[in-house]
């Protein structure tokens, strides 16, 4: 049911003439459209690209030559990305989200000489910076609106290009012309550049090559079992390796069916709609589900809302055993499935979660209870590990053999290798050849056997299951000499759905200390339903009752770290909760939405300084960015509280 | 006043409307004394002044809800006497309120689907049916409606009861109700009041979009004078219901008149 003999195709767009050869009439395109889903088959996809290359040939698009992609999951994106492949070009996906700053250092670096984008405001956002891209040449755009009255004599519309290749492909030598620039293209040709989300500095064009990303995927469709009959929802970013390889390589491997969003906020209703068999979300979007269907259920009527709450105990105690295949009573059987049925399936239809065969979450640590609660529904939820050096997969998480707290064994094909300070080393199929342009930075990742090392710092567990504890170069000591693995300490703070970010700090200081933001959504419901009034987000946040709250999720996470060996040491001994969000516009987060810690630091010194003075309050300014790229500033008056710390249970020693 | 050409319709510059002499009292208050303007077909035109200077009176009035006890309203080459709103909606005048005011348990689509009313031509047992031809309109209604909700990027609120949707979603739900009648006029009142920065852009682009896009002629009051001056080709000033300016934002910005009525002055 695999790639029916898709064997010999090396490059995506010999993929894709194949699969529009032997499963021409099979959806291989949705996308929501006035309401309406619109499905393009593989051979009609095939016969779009085809225009779309030509049209872009015509325009000039050399072979070699890198083409940015900027915007969201929209069907005409993805041919852009075909039909360059199919030219030869190199495909630069780019965060649409990004600002005009970080676009512009990418679309330089990466040398573009094309650009694909959604619509006006990614237009807009290139001409801000067109006098830093000497070499762009052409813009072609998929949506008109707002852009009939630009200067069109380097911007293009997508339909015209696309009528334009039409046209052209009606002389057999043209068609004979592509034809063979297909059949040229090798695999060892570069098939895309994917720019890291840059969680240490300027982010870093990671270069793939045509045969290691269709080697990797044809693995992983392999170990997932996945065939043409599969779907999924292709909202993801387009620039993240992750839609990458989940959605377009599995998708061209498999043959089956990527369905493109309405829109970007459409996507829990197209969810539904669609009800893919393949999903993907990282632990932050698993989160916000439970978080919405908590408060839901908590508004909903009594009888409902005790039937939900017994059957989610039933699950609880019989679902992951369930699942794993494990010995369960009859009695827990027969009320799991009743549960099943009154309780379950209806919650799963309203996620989009019926049909989902195999599902991963990846890009942070998810909290045990979170991912049971999936598990325990069903649904076969599974971590994998993985970077954008590695094409994705380095370990996933096998069926039937799960524990919360590893990511799996090494994924068919990969080699796995711990460096003596116990950092991850890997060698995959789909693992890249270097960073464009840049290689000393190659060197500097690649041991002298060809491993890439990973930057993460872990163990194998027994099971010979990986277990990643943190960035290798966060983990610090305190001053005293004990471990201080800020990111461990900051997930077990996140998994309270009130915290939505939480920042630790300790590294050469005398004890722990952190900040934290709490989370709108929870915190806010959590002061309506206890007549907490509130005007801002600030004024939540600096609330006393709010502080009480927190100070006791901060005191269970002292509790668990002191039972835990080697982690006693790095108990919170202060707290303060953030005025303000942390954003990725203000360069807080990353485009992927993890803390940057050492620029938070810096941003928020006066902070820093008053948690380790002993104050018990410090005022703050910050600039802040608005989503137009203006700046303004906000200032407040930040409350810290003291933590009690619980004895270490085993002697830690020192380092 | 050129005499517009019944025949062509009114081209683009010409005067879409022209208000002459209104004067409007209610009892002894005088809201509105003796004020002409004109808007011309495709500007945006923007009415500003203080507080009870008289601007929603009249839109009121432009829209046929007050009567004007003197003075002529010509729309379209069309001279009136008295007219209802229903009336002004058939000939193409289409509106927002200063408070929003939707069917508040009816979703985004209904709402603006409510806006197609006067375009459907079956009746009420026909649509009862909804089958055969009265089923074919309503699916012709519902593909201008879904482009509408296109437009105004609400795809993913388009099955929420409007109730449940914050002010400024409610606000774009409006001015897209009032875009389903397709309207050769829209008055809008305040459409970017009790909105944060980003509704505000947001609003702004999609008059901006609507004006240009469709060639929709606009009427708006607003207080917000960063976005009048931005949006709107020209601003008639309003103060204590008589006109104290008319003219392109940059000349109204330097009228000593409107500086000291509205701009600087306390009052």
């Amino acid at each position: 049911m695999t790639a029916v003999d898709s064997g010999r195709a090396d490059t995506f767009a010999k993929l894709l003439a194949h699969n529009a050869a032997v499963r021409g009439n099979r959806p291989a395109f949705r996308h929501k459209d006035l309401g309406i889903w619109q499905t393009w088959t593989w051979s009609e996809v095939y016969e779009n690209v085809r225009r779309l290359a030509v049209g872009l040939d015509r325009l000039g698009l050399k072979r070699g030559e890198a083409i940015a992609i900027v915007g969201g999951n929209r069907p005409k994106l993805y041919w852009t990305v075909m039909a360059a492949q199919m030219l030869g070009a190199v495909p630069v996906p780019v965060y649409a989200d990004a600002v005009a700053d970080e676009l512009a250092y990418v679309l330089a670096h990466a040398e573009v000489t094309f650009a694909a984008v959604q619509d006006q405001e990614q237009v807009d956002k290139i001409l801000s910076v067109s006098e830093r891209l000497p070499l762009l040449r052409h813009m072609v755009y998929d949506e008109p609106r707002g852009l009939r009255d630009y200067d069109h004599t380097r911007l293009h519309a997508m339909t015209e290009v696309m009528a334009e290749g039409e046209e052209a492909l009606k002389d057999p030598d043209v068609s004979a012309w592509l034809d063979a620039t297909l059949a040229a293209g090798k695999g060892s040709d570069v098939s895309i550049i994917l720019y890291t989300s840059g969680t240490t500095g300027r982010s870093k064009g990671v270069v793939l090559t045509a045969e290691r990303c269709i080697a990797a995927a044809r693995d992983t469709v392999a170990f997932d079992k996945l065939g043409e009959t599969d779907e999924v929802l292709a909202y993801l970013p387009l620039a993240w390796v992750g839609d990458h390889y989940l959605n377009y390589a599995q998708g061209l491997v498999a043959g089956f069916c990527m369905a493109c969003p309405e829109s970007g906020e459409t996507a829990m209703q197209d969810l539904k709609e669609i009800g893919p068999t393949f999903y993907f979300a990282p632990p932050r979007v698993f989160e916000q589900i439970l978080t919405r269907v908590m408060i839901r259920m908590e508004d909903a009527g009594s009888l409902k809302r005790r039937m939900f709450h017994y059957f989610i105990g039933v699950a609880k105690r019989y679902g992951e055993k369930i699942l794993n295949g494990e010995p369960v009573p009859l009695r827990g059987r027969l009320l799991y499935g009743l549960g099943r049925l009154l309780v379950y399936e209806p919650l799963k239809n309203v996620l989009g979660f019926s049909r989902i065969r195999v599902a991963y979450t990846a890009g942070e640590a998810i909290g045990p209870d979170l991912f049971s609660f999936y598990r325990s529904l069903g649904l076969n939820l599974k971590q994998l590990y993985g970077q954008t050096e590695a094409f994705l997969y380095v370990t996933a998480q096998p069926d039937g053999a799960i524990k919360p707290d590893t990511v799996g064994p090494p994924m068919p094909n990969v080699e796995i290798r711990l460096s003596e300070s116990g950092e991850v080393l890997f060698r995959s199929p789909g693992m890249f050849t270097g960073y464009f342009k840049e290689p000393e930075k190659t060197e500097e990742v690649l041991t002298e056997d060809g491993f890439i090392k990973t930057g993460d710092a872990g163990f194998f567990d027994p099971a010979g299951h990986l277990k990643i504890i943190d960035r290798a170069k966060d983990v610090g000591r305190l001053n005293d000499g004990s471990l201080f693995p800020p990111k461990y300490i900051e997930n077990k703070l996140k998994f309270f759905p009130n915290v939505k970010e939480a920042v630790a700090f300790g590294h050469g200081r005398d004890f722990v200390a952190c900040f934290i933001n709490i989370d709108l959504t929870a915190v806010g419901n959590w002061a309506e339903r206890n007549n907490v009034v509130y005007g801002s987000y600030q004024e939540l946040a600096g609330h006393p009752l709010v502080y009480d709250m927190i100070e006791k999720h901060v005191d269970e996470v002292n509790r668990a770290l002191a039972a835990e060996p080697m982690m006693g040491g790095a108990q919170i001994r202060r707290f303060l909760i953030l005025h303000k969000e942390l954003d990725a516009d203000d360069g807080e987060l990353t485009r992927t939405q993890k803390v940057r810690r050492s620029f938070i630091a810096e941003r928020y010194a006066p902070l820093i300084t008053a948690l380790y003075d002993g104050s018990h309050e410090a005022d703050i300014t910050t600039e802040v960015t608005f989503e137009d790229g203006r700046k303004g500033t906000i200032s407040a008056r930040v409350k810290i509280r003291d933590m009690q710390v619980y004895p270490a249970a085993v002697k830690e020693k020192a380092a | 006043m050129r005499a517009p050409d019944m025949n062509a319709g009114v081209a683009a510059g010409d005067v879409l409307l022209a208000v002459e002499n209104v004067s409007l009292r209610f009892g002894g208050v005088k809201a509105i004394t003796d004020v002409s303007f004109d808007i011309r077909k495709g500007e945006i035109r923007a009415i500003i002044g203080p507080n009870g200077a008289g601007k929603t009176s009249m839109l009121n009035v432009i829209n046929g809800f007050y009567h004007p006890q003197e003075g002529r309203i010509t729309f379209k080459g069309k001279t009136r006497s008295r007219m209802r709103p229903h009336e002004a909606a058939r000939q193409g005048i289409a509106r927002t309120f200063q408070n929003v005011a939707l069917f508040k348990g009816m979703t985004t689509l209904d709402n603006i689907m409510a806006g197609r009313t006067l375009k459907m031509k079956r009746g009420f047992f026909w649509q009862m049916l909804r089958h055969g031809p009265a089923l074919a309109e309503e699916i012709e209604h519902r593909r201008v409606v879904e482009e509408i909700i296109d437009f105004l990027e609400i795809e993913a609120i388009r099955k929420v009861p409007v109730g449940r949707l914050p002010y400024g979603l409610q606000k774009r739900v409006e001015l897209g109700r009032a875009l389903a009648m397709e309207p050769d006029l829209l008055l809008l009142d305040e459409p970017m009041a009790g909105m944060n920065l980003e509704e505000k852009e947001d609003m702004c682009r999609f008059i901006l979009d609507v004006n240009s896009q469709f060639g929709t002629t606009i009427a708006l009051i607003e207080h917000d004078m960063g976005v009048v001056m931005d949006l709107s080709d020209r601003v008639v000033v309003l103060e204590y219901g008589r006109k104290i300016a008319d003219g392109v934002p940059d000349e109204v910005k330097k009228n000593q008149a409107v500086i000291d009525a509205y701009l600087g002055v306390p009052h």
